[in-house]
């Protein structure tokens, strides 16, 4: 039996979690991917190599991917499928558990490897542990920590679309609105550069001095938790065992102490730069280069040695 | 209108969890164990709820061994108004304490039920959208305001990206997420008040619900461990490695 992938995506790319899920979801079978959107996000998912097909949906029904008819609509599908995957991204969480309870299978989320069709390595304890599951159940509901595998490439493929029948509308809730923030910098989970603050940024304010290093490097902005508690970022900006998942090539954590729910988030990078004035500050434990330094002086001069080529 | 708010008991997010030597699972013996944050976030929503005359009685839900009767104080004292222990010694997955959480909403009849997004143990962030499923209830999920409105809830959820708001019918599932609000804590009036409050004891099987794990664990074993590198003398020095040992700018 195939395996089906639910596609995040922006109208037009589908995004980077996605083709990491679809390169998990291609070690256990054929992958499908179920896109909710029109044409052009449609043909960007045929366009993964891997995806043989794609199944879409126009229906104003799922224009703004509420949990309840999503689930209908994959409940719907499941019968010719062996697993059901979705990025592990805000949209993946809220669905695939709900799936799960549907189809009375337990959801296995967040994984970072897959052993067999039956056995996947997943974190827990904010990545502190890694638990081997094998699942009993005779279908798998899945969520991909993207970061955990490499994203197949966005063009190559060439699978046939298809229109799928609208499902059953629940009628339990409806969109009033959203505020998605419009930037320009890369999106946190697929940045090759992530420049971080914490709570030693002091304010929303001083915030402004990492979102212009992150300009400079052409990074993603993230935050600690503390530095979201504090109000100085915006949760979405929130990397660690309750945010966001990063592995990026460089990540450079400015006044972040480095707490276990910190590390969880950020700690699989492949370069980590850290600068904190505390020289006991754990950060430093998974540090490749620190720099002991109070982060108002050294992120200007930071800045400016930049600046020089 | 009745508020169920499921509570759990987990490790205390400041214990340095360890391995067990025999790859079983994690160390839990002797270990400080707590309410977990995102159900404390979901417990102060529902008592603001009440002291805006919203909710009328809050039951505090905790589902595991007898020592979860710890948290459903924790709760009681924050001022939730009676208790609820499902027991049960071993494991329960998301998929049985949803069902075992059905069970109680066929007996007492909420309308609106507060979980943490997400346990801070298992990571699995999955009750509240399995109740939700299993109830045919709507769902909110990573709730960072909750209002009422027109005889529902409208609800701001936190989204990749930004924010999203929600109109949920009633009853309905919200699980918390960080900016929801900040809990209180219990005073020592409270404390006492809360150790004669009523706490119901029942069994998975008064409640007609199979709860066998559908995974198995083969192993928990540690992420490989990221050494220390070193430390840089100067911004110069960092910009030179970066450059040009580590190449990744």
């Amino acid at each position: 039996m195939a395996v089906l992938v639910l596609v995040d995506h922006d109208g037009a790319t589908v995004s980077q979690p996605t083709r990491s899920t679809v390169a998990a979801a291609t070690k256990l079978g054929e992958v499908h991917a179920l896109v909710l959107g029109g044409g052009a996000a449609a043909a960007a998912a045929a366009a993964m190599p891997g995806v043989t097909k794609v199944l879409q949906t126009e229906d104003a029904l799922y224009a703004h991917a509420l949990a309840e008819p999503v689930a209908a609509l994959l409940i719907a599908l499941a019968p010719g499928y062996s697993h059901l995957l979705a990025p592990a991204s805000a949209a993946g969480k809220n669905v695939m558990p709900r799936v799960a309870a549907l189809l009375d299978v337990q959801v296995i989320s967040d994984i970072a490897d897959v052993i067999d069709a039956d056995t996947f390595v997943r974190p827990i304890y904010a990545g502190n542990a890694l638990a081997t599951v094998k699942s009993a159940d005779a279908k798998k509901v899945i969520t991909v920590r993207a970061a955990s595998f490499d994203p197949v490439p966005a063009s190559g493929g060439s699978g046939t679309i298809e229109t799928v029948a609208t499902a059953a509308d629940p009628g339990l809730s409806a969109f009033l609105g959203a505020e998605i923030a419009k930037s320009e910098r890369p999106e946190l989970t697929a940045a090759k550069i992530v420049v971080s603050g914490g709570r030693a940024m002091g304010s929303a304010e001083n915030f402004a001095i990492i979102e212009a290093l992150a300009d400079r490097l052409g990074a993603a902005v993230g935050a600690s938790r503390a530095a979201v508690d504090a109000g100085y970022a915006p949760n979405d900006h929130q990397v660690g065992q309750t945010g966001k998942i990063v592995a990026p090539d460089l990540y450079v954590a400015v006044g972040i102490s480095g707490a276990i729910q910190h590390l969880a988030g950020m700690k699989d990078s492949k370069v980590i730069v850290a600068i904190n004035k505390d020289e006991e500050a754990p950060i430093f434990s998974v540090a490749d280069y620190g720099l002991v330094a109070d982060l108002f002086k050294a992120l200007p001069e930071l800045e400016t040695e930049l600046a020089k080529k | 209108m009745k508020v169920l708010v499921p509570v759990k008991r987990v490790v205390d997010y400041n214990v340095k969890v360890r391995v067990k030597a025999d790859g079983t699972g994690v160390e839990t013996a002797n270990v400080k164990m707590s309410m977990n944050p995102f159900d404390e976030i979901g417990v102060e929503e529902a008592v603001r709820l009440k002291e805006k005359g919203v909710a009328s009685e809050i039951i505090a839900v905790s589902a595991g061994p007898t020592a979860c009767q710890e948290q459903i104080r924790t709760a009681l004292a924050m001022g939730a108004d009676r208790g609820i222990l499902i027991e049960h010694d071993g494991v329960l997955e998301p998929l049985a304490v949803a069902k075992l959480l059905k069970a109680i909403v066929a007996k007492e009849s909420p309308e609106l039920i507060i979980l943490g997004k997400q346990a801070i143990d298992d990571d699995m962030n999955a009750t509240g959208q399995m109740l939700a499923a299993l109830l045919g209830w709507a769902q909110g999920t990573y709730a960072s305001k909750i209002e009422s409105a027109d005889g529902g809830l409208k609800v701001t959820r936190e989204i990749d990206g930004g924010l999203e708001i929600l109109q949920l019918k009633l009853p309905a599932i919200i699980t918390t997420d960080l900016r929801l609000n900040e809990p209180r804590y219990a005073s020592l009036p409270n404390i006492m008040k809360a150790r004669k409050k009523p706490i119901e004891t029942v069994k998975p099987a008064d409640l007609g619900v199979d709860v066998t794990p559908r995974l198995t664990v083969l192993k928990v074993e540690e992420p490989a461990k990221r050494q220390a590198g070193k430390k840089v003398g100067s911004v110069q020095e960092l910009v030179d490695k970066l450059r040009n040992e580590a190449k990744v700018i």
